[in-house]
């Protein structure tokens, strides 16, 4: 009977399920468990629980979340890259007879980790809390359209990250690869609970990104500031505008193929199985209609973010703005019909396989069109190498390589012979540091200043630039030559051993961006510190264009006092032009939304609702399902959704920014 | 900086010359034909990239803050000339790169038939194709060679300057069949087929290995490629012929459960019908083919009578199937014997190679492509000949 009780309660979750025999997982928890608790213990010491609570996480200030996801991808960030350097030392020394230091079963955890958690936890969070924080201030809005589905998504993400991270040290992550093909990814062939935390993670952060996308939309359509038609829009919001079309396009259907794989494994379906009739292709099909938007969802807020770091420290308007406008929208378009060259080597014809190259190509001309506009912008400017502009200048160096093996990569009969190989893994890691991480390099050291009220350390974000770019380049050229030497992804050990050198660079390559994340780390520690040094009170530490910089640094609670009124594409550049003035009284009162602890209850109970679902504990699954629909229903009678911020209150917060303007002189 | 520059270089090319970059010096003609592609796009997109790359470094030094000379327009920020250029020369590019692809895409497709051994040696009457049939095993790889009645584990061996016909299938999960000296790869799928044709110009022993991911013993699913002469790969047959082991379909079974880092191993004689039963997921006996399953779909299906036909799956490959809430793990019964579906299958593919008559090698003069209903649209039924298009790199 005990047995069946204990069944009955914890499911498929033994003693045997926690990684005590691997020794580095082990190693691993003991210094995040310590780390988590001397985090915790210096929260509770100084007594911040209640202001974390009631000023952050229950907060459905757009600025604030922002902030929270630009956090959370930081946190991830450290255990994606801890996933790349250990599969980097495994490959360099894996060779003749070793069998290196991790397993099958943990190595190929690893590289899947790293990619799902580098996409999903990283890139995803990144982007999101840059559009989140920038958007509503570039409009002229006071916050966004739903502020509480805002910071619900953004605890439903917290969520996902969650479940990744207890893989670690509960039971074990999928040993499929990121996007988990079936028939490897279905029960036959994976009956543990890998798959199902990758099913129930994704799933789980995949209602935030949609929910955030539908958000973003309705705040750029609705809510810009009155005289800022579509095309007064700044770049970045218009890419912004285009990624979440994509975002709210795209991810259902990686919702819809996920429930699908779920069903196969949970009750016996067969979509994707070999037999009666599934097929396994339909699977890879479905998840690339997502995949390859996702790329685009990725990499166009940052193309925005390169627009307005070249434009400002070019001192300049930016070149075509209305052909950059178009690019990205072609841009949105055709990133659906692509999907197919992520798989030319399955059997498709030569004509299917021919379009979706060519398609692939014509994508890279409003690419390459953009390329062009930030080239111009820069012509006859007067550029500012501040750190913004430093990354935005490698990024212009490193994508062109990464396109142009991306192009090479469209064409089929060379996709043949580099498809799967380390070329391609390359390939999508020089567009993606180049494009993505550089891209949030720089917008990340442009947007600081506004977020925080102080510049960030020039000498570290230079210490972190250099060793960044240098190491990406050292990580990632052997990559490519070891695909031209047919050297697959994903093989955990090698025997020809003149392939190691290579690997030893790429790894030293790894070192060097270890380097770099590190100085991250410390240019924040030490901007903290030199604050007082650092600080800006003008709100416009760039000479910006665009609205955000109007406002003070950090800016008030409600944004802007009063609405912007908008007449030109750089809108704060005309305004200083024209001789703005700051009024300075005739305030009213500011209707502003609530907070609400809401987001992360329902979140919690996703959170549960997953690990259930995972670990076959049904009465836990059952529970928090029942307690997640009655906490939203319940939220609906929540009646103290909005308050307004008193006209005094407003004056007072007013004022201080005058009295800061006039002693700075 | 530039001379840092060459100092790095330097040893780049040691080390590059040290290295065998096989993609880029391939030894069979199909991966040539690939490689030549390969270079010609990348240096057509070479002349977008250079230019590109040189202007943003001139442009970031001359354009400096600190410059006094450079001329400062601030508000300047359209020209109709240049958005023409800009937008123009990436559409050039990516239109010549567009029909190289076209062209490339179909000759190279790899389920059309060669038709040249190497540059000037069109495939003729004499070329009897070989014809091989690869399964993708966990995680080994098996080579069944038809006419010859013989199969290897881990190794392959083709004579040089012969057509090789590979067919593909997997036993489990999606592998990858990739001879990067011989031609790109192609997917190894369950239940599916995908087609190579190829040739091997060079003797020698290539690398041949899965690139896709297919589980814990992924890194192992390496094999041999041998390119023999003829009178070598004769004798290589002989050797396989006199081997004790052979190939049935209970030691099919056997040989199919995971093992890793399989020695090289060969069967001197193959049950004719395994191939056919491995594709169709049909080699425990009493399981229906798939062919059979959905030539009864195809023929409307057996109603109700077909939701019952199932039985409880006795041997298994792995831990389980099935699901937590759905039904125990069984499969659908066979309805005529596995002797009788394999004939039935055999008769099919006797009656597909009926279709391959030995080719009219003549290029086609300005046809197109086939008429609806005039043929398989694949290309290795009859492939409008790209004898007109061929483009010679």
């Amino acid at each position: 009977m005990p047995e069946t009780l204990t069944k009955f309660i914890f499911g498929r979750l033994t003693l045997e399920s926690l990684p005590l025999h691997e020794p580095i997982v082990v190693g691993t928890f003991i210094v995040v468990a310590l780390g988590g608790l001397a985090v915790l213990g210096a929260i509770t010491y100084f007594r911040l629980w209640t202001y974390l609570w009631r000023e952050w996480f229950t907060s459905v200030d757009h600025k604030k979340i922002g902030v929270m996801y630009m956090a959370l991808g930081l946190v991830m960030l450290l255990r994606g890259f801890s996933d790349a350097i250990m599969m980097r030392l495994q490959q360099a020394i894996a060779f003749n007879g070793s069998e290196g230091y991790l397993n099958a079963h943990h190595y190929d955890q690893i590289f899947t980790a790293h990619g799902v958690i580098m996409i999903f936890f990283v890139a995803m969070p990144f982007v999101t809390g840059l559009m989140n924080f920038v958007v509503p201030l570039q409009i002229g809005a006071r916050d966004v359209s739903f502020p509480f589905l805002n910071n619900f998504s953004f605890w439903m993400t917290v969520g996902g990250a969650i479940l990744v991270m207890a893989s670690l040290f509960v039971g074990e992550f999928a040993r499929t690869g990121w996007l988990a093909y079936p028939p490897l990814s279905g029960i036959g062939y994976s009956p543990d609970v890998g798959v199902d935390y990758y099913i129930w993670a994704l799933q789980v952060a995949g209602v935030g990104t949609t929910l955030s996308g539908i958000n973003l939309i309705c705040t750029i359509i609705k809510m810009r500031a009155p005289g800022m038609t579509m095309m007064r829009m700044p770049v970045f919001t218009w890419t912004s505008l285009c990624t979440n079309v994509l975002i709210v396009a795209s991810f259902p259907v990686l919702t819809a193929v996920l429930t699908l794989l779920a069903l196969d494994r949970y009750v016996g379906t067969n979509f994707f199985t070999n037999d009666f009739g599934g097929n396994p292709m339909m699977y890879v099909n479905l998840i690339w209609i997502w995949g390859h938007p996702e790329v685009y969802i990725l990499i166009l807020p940052l193309f925005g973010v390169f627009s307005e770091v070249t434009s400002t420290f070019s001192g300049k308007r930016l070149f075509g703005y209305t052909s950059m406008v178009y690019a990205t929208i072609v841009i949105t378009i055709l990133s659906y019909l692509v999907w197919l060259h992520h798989f030319f080597t399955m059997g498709s014809g030569a004509s299917v396989n021919s379009f979706f190259g060519i398609t692939t190509m014509i994508i890279s001309i409003p690419t390459g069109a953009k390329m062009f506009n930030w080239l111009f912008t820069m012509y006859r400017g007067r550029i500012r190498f501040e750190l913004p502009m430093m990354w935005t200048v490698a990024f212009m160096l490193t994508f062109v390589v990464g396109g142009m093996t991306g192009v090479l990569l469209a064409v089929p009969p060379a996709d043949f012979v580099l498809h799967n190989s380390l070329f391609l893994i390359a390939h999508f890691h020089n567009v993606i540091i180049g494009g993505v991480l550089f891209g949030l390099f720089a917008g990340i050291a442009y947007w600081w200043p506004k977020a925080f009220g102080f510049k960030l350390d020039p000498f570290w974000g230079k210490v972190s630039f250099w060793c960044w770019v240098v190491g990406f380049w050292f990580a990632f050229m052997p990559l490519y030559i070891l695909g031209l030497m047919g050297v697959t992804r994903r093989m955990r050990v090698f025997d020809d051993p003149s392939l190691q050198i290579w690997f030893v660079i790429a790894a030293f390559g790894a070192v060097l961006i270890a380097c770099g994340i590190a100085a991250f780390l410390v240019q924040i520690f030490v901007s903290i510190r030199k604050r007082a040094e650092l600080v800006d009170v003008t709100g416009d530490p760039w000479d910006g264009r665009t609205l955000e910089w109007s406002t003070s640094s950090p800016p008030p609670a409600y944004n802007f006092a009063f609405t912007p009124v908008i007449r030109d594409n750089d809108a704060w550049w005309d305004m200083k032009k024209a001789g703005y003035r700051r009024p300075l009284s005739g305030f009213k009162p500011i209707h502003m939304p609530s907070n609400t602890g809401t987001g992360v209850i329902l979140a919690a109970f996703s959170v549960a609702l997953g690990f259930g679902l995972i670990w076959y504990m049904w009465w836990l699954a059952a529970l928090s399902f029942v307690c997640l629909i009655a906490t939203a229903i319940g939220h609906t009678f929540n009646y103290h959704r909005d308050f307004d911020i008193p006209a005094a209150e407003v004056a007072q917060t007013e004022e201080t920014r005058t009295t800061l303007l006039a002693a700075q002189g | 900086m530039k001379r840092s520059g060459a100092l790095l270089l330097f040893p780049l090319a040691v080390l590059l010359s040290g290295c065998d970059l096989v993609v880029l010096a391939p030894a069979g003609d199909v991966a040539v034909q690939q490689r030549d592609l390969l270079v010609v796009s990348t240096l057509l997109m070479l002349l977008i990239i250079v230019p590109v790359m040189a202007l943003t470094v001139l442009f970031a030094w001359r354009y400096r803050q600190s410059s006094t000379t450079a001329t400062y327009a601030p508000d300047w920020d359209h020209s109709t000339k240049l958005e023409l250029v800009i937008w123009a020369a990436p559409l050039l590019v990516i239109i010549c790169l567009g029909a190289l692809t076209w062209l490339g895409t179909h000759l190279l497709d790899p389920y059309r038939r060669i038709d040249r051994i190497e540059p000037g040696q069109p495939v003729t009457q004499l070329h009897k194709p070989l014809r091989v049939q690869v399964v993708a095993l966990d995680w080994k790889w098996l080579f069944i060679y038809p006419d010859y009645g013989i199969a290897s584990v881990n190794e392959l061996a083709a004579p040089v300057n012969q057509p090789i016909d590979f067919r593909i299938t997997s036993s489990t999960v999606m592998n990858s069949f990739y001879i990067p000296a011989l031609a790109g790869q192609i997917y190894a799928m369950p239940a599916m087929e995908t087609k190579l044709h190829a040739v091997i110009n060079r003797p020698g022993t290539y690398t041949g290995f899965s690139a896709n991911y297919s589980g814990a013993g992924f890194s192992g699913m390496r094999f041999a490629f041998h390119g023999f002469s003829d009178q070598a790969f004769d004798q290589w047959v002989a050797q396989i012929k006199g081997a004790q082991a052979t190939l049935s379909r209970d030691s099919y079974l056997q040989l199919e459960r995971p093992s890793e880092n399989e020695p090289v191993r060969h069967f001197a004689s193959v049950d004719p019908d395994l191939y056919g039963a491995i594709l169709n997921l049909c080699v425990e006996r009493g399981k229906m083919c798939m062919n059979e399953m959905m030539s009864i779909d195809a023929r409307g299906g057996l109603g109700l009578a077909g939701v019952r036909n199932t039985l409880p799956l006795q041997y298994d490959k792995l831990a389980r199937r099935g699901a937590v809430f759905g039904n125990d793990p069984s499969y659908v019964a066979s309805i005529c014997t596995a002797e009788e579906a394999a004939a039935a299958s055999r008769a099919a593919s006797d009656a597909d190679a009926k279709y391959w008559p030995a080719r009219d090698l003549s290029p086609l003069r300005g046809a197109g492509l086939l008429g609806p209903g005039t043929g398989s649209r694949r290309a290795d039924a009859e492939t409008p000949s790209l004898g007109l298009l061929r483009f010679e790199l």
